[in-house]
């Protein structure tokens, strides 16, 4: 589990995130939607300990983020895994080795048990025939699947995704979200997504929470989404016509 | 930045790589432009150095020692060291940077690895052996001007050879050697610091690109005047 307490973060004086406060579950899809500017990202990038919080408190199960030293914060990372938005693949590494990484880094394996585990997690995110292909001779939907699969390869306790389905088609989206939903849930996992897109909401979103202008504006699960008389969620949501007319269908059969 | 660099190390059998790549990419890639230019450099020393020595009283052995002079103390180190500065310094620059707006470092760093070590540190160590390209220079730029000598016509190969052994110094070869170091620590560094701390996008990329170049090239002149001032006017 996550605890975020009264967190604040500003850039050149500037306030960015203002009195966040919230909880990520483990073994659950929490999702951080809001509109580009709102702060998902630095909110994201505070939890991972790329920025420097201003003041508040993020811990990981006991232990707090802003008290741990080098070493422990070192150590932390280790049990985390990330998916960027670009996926972040080393563009001189190929799938096997981009997934063999953190690996080959972090812990003492011999060269077979580290190939043994990146096939065991390429087999699991269903990558086929891209071993030893470069991250720019596969698609926006394999570097994807190839970025899970390094993030999940190190058994972490922590996934965070950064807009995992911005580029990709509707259908490989569903997929992408899919498959994230089931690693949460097959390894106990506490997932932390970014993202725009209200259908990963509708599938996949356990725990929402919406940010407006760096502040908290509402939080929920994606059932309650729907249903909130919350103005600024709503005209969040329902900004696109296909939800428009989902509403209107939702509203006609109830 | 440096204080990182020497901190918390990669571990060896994946830092011997990253090493050994970069040797590959900073030196022995740039063996065959540092080649071209030295030889055919040289031989312009000496050619203009041979118009210039109008009085039939100037012996022709003075076209070997002008040519050894220039090479050995300026042109082998300090034009080949702003050459290098756009070629290394700018790849340097663009990769990191390149590595930067793709959010690679961020990834490196979520997984806890000391980006500063793991990305400058095998730049800092595969360019020293930057002095190996510098004494490849001095030597193709002496060739250089032997072989313009002798084909232009200019002096003989007994001429040319009397004068760069005549009044050789050794000390100047450890002056060059001494400046060589400062510039392979400038050309890793600078570019480096460049690439690592861009913010943008590929826009910025080619900027940076440029700047880093820019300072790399002023901080390689204003060194190369510092320590000339030090040890040969001491």
């Amino acid at each position: 589990m996550i605890t975020i307490e009264k967190l604040y973060k500003s850039f050149d004086g500037m306030s960015v995130l203002t009195d966040i406060s919230t909880q990520f579950e483990k073994g659950k899809t929490n999702l951080i939607i809001g509109q580009s500017g709102s702060g998902k990202t630095v909110l994201l990038k505070c939890i991972l300990g790329l920025y420097d919080t201003d003041s508040g408190n993020i811990y990981f199960g006991e232990r707090s983020l802003q008290k741990m030293d080098t070493s422990e914060r070192s150590i932390l990372r280790q049990e985390m895994g990330m998916v960027f938005q670009g996926s972040a693949l080393f563009d001189s590494m190929t799938v096997e080795e981009n997934i063999m990484f953190p690996m080959r880094m972090l812990t003492q394996k011999s060269p077979e048990e580290m190939l043994s585990r990146a096939n065991e997690v390429i087999k699991r995110v269903n990558l086929i025939n891209a071993n030893k292909k470069l991250p720019s001779e596969i698609s926006g939907g394999m570097q994807k699947r190839v970025a899970i699969a390094r993030a999940i390869v190190m058994n972490p306790k922590y996934l965070f995704c950064d807009e995992p389905n911005s580029g990709l088609d509707p259908k490989t989206s569903t997929l992408i979200d899919n498959l994230i939903h089931e690693i949460t849930k097959e390894y106990q996992i506490t997932t932390v997504i970014n993202t725009h897109d209200m259908n990963s909401v509708m599938e996949i979103g356990e725990k929402v929470l919406f940010l407006e202008n760096g502040l908290k504006g509402w939080e929920g699960s994606n059932k309650e989404v729907f249903k909130t008389e919350n103005e600024t969620v709503g005209s969040f949501i329902y900004s696109s016509n296909l939800f428009k007319k989902v509403r209107e269908v939702y509203q006609q059969e109830n | 930045m440096l204080s990182k660099v020497f901190t918390r190390f990669t571990r060896w059998s994946v830092m011997k790589e990253l090493i050994i790549r970069e040797v590959d990419s900073l030196i022995i890639r740039s063996i065959g432009i540092v080649s071209f230019i030295s030889f055919f450099v040289g031989g312009v020393v000496a050619i203009q150095t041979a118009l210039n020595l109008n009085n039939p009283f100037l012996p022709k052995n003075l076209i070997g020692f002008a040519t050894r002079q220039s090479v050995i103390l300026e042109f082998a180190p300090t034009f080949i060291s702003v050459i290098m500065a756009g070629k290394v310094g700018s790849y340097i620059t663009s990769s990191l940077g390149t590595m930067r707006v793709t959010e690679q470092i961020d990834a490196l760093k979520v997984m806890g690895i000391n980006t500063y070590n793991y990305l400058i540190f095998p730049k800092i160590i595969a360019l020293l052996f930057y002095p190996f390209i510098i004494t490849i220079s001095m030597f193709l730029g002496i060739i250089g001007g032997y072989a313009a000598s002798i084909y232009g016509g200019f002096c003989s190969s007994t001429d040319f050879i009397e004068g760069i052994q005549l009044d050789f110094i050794p000390y100047h070869v450890s002056y060059a050697f001494i400046k060589t170091a400062f510039f392979a620590f400038i050309l890793a560094t600078v570019p480096s610091f460049h690439g690592y701390f861009l913010k943008g996008g590929a826009l910025e990329v080619g900027k940076a690109s440029t700047t880093s170049f820019v300072w790399t090239s002023v901080l390689i002149i204003i060194t190369n005047y510092i320590i000339t001032q030090l040890l040969l006017t001491g």
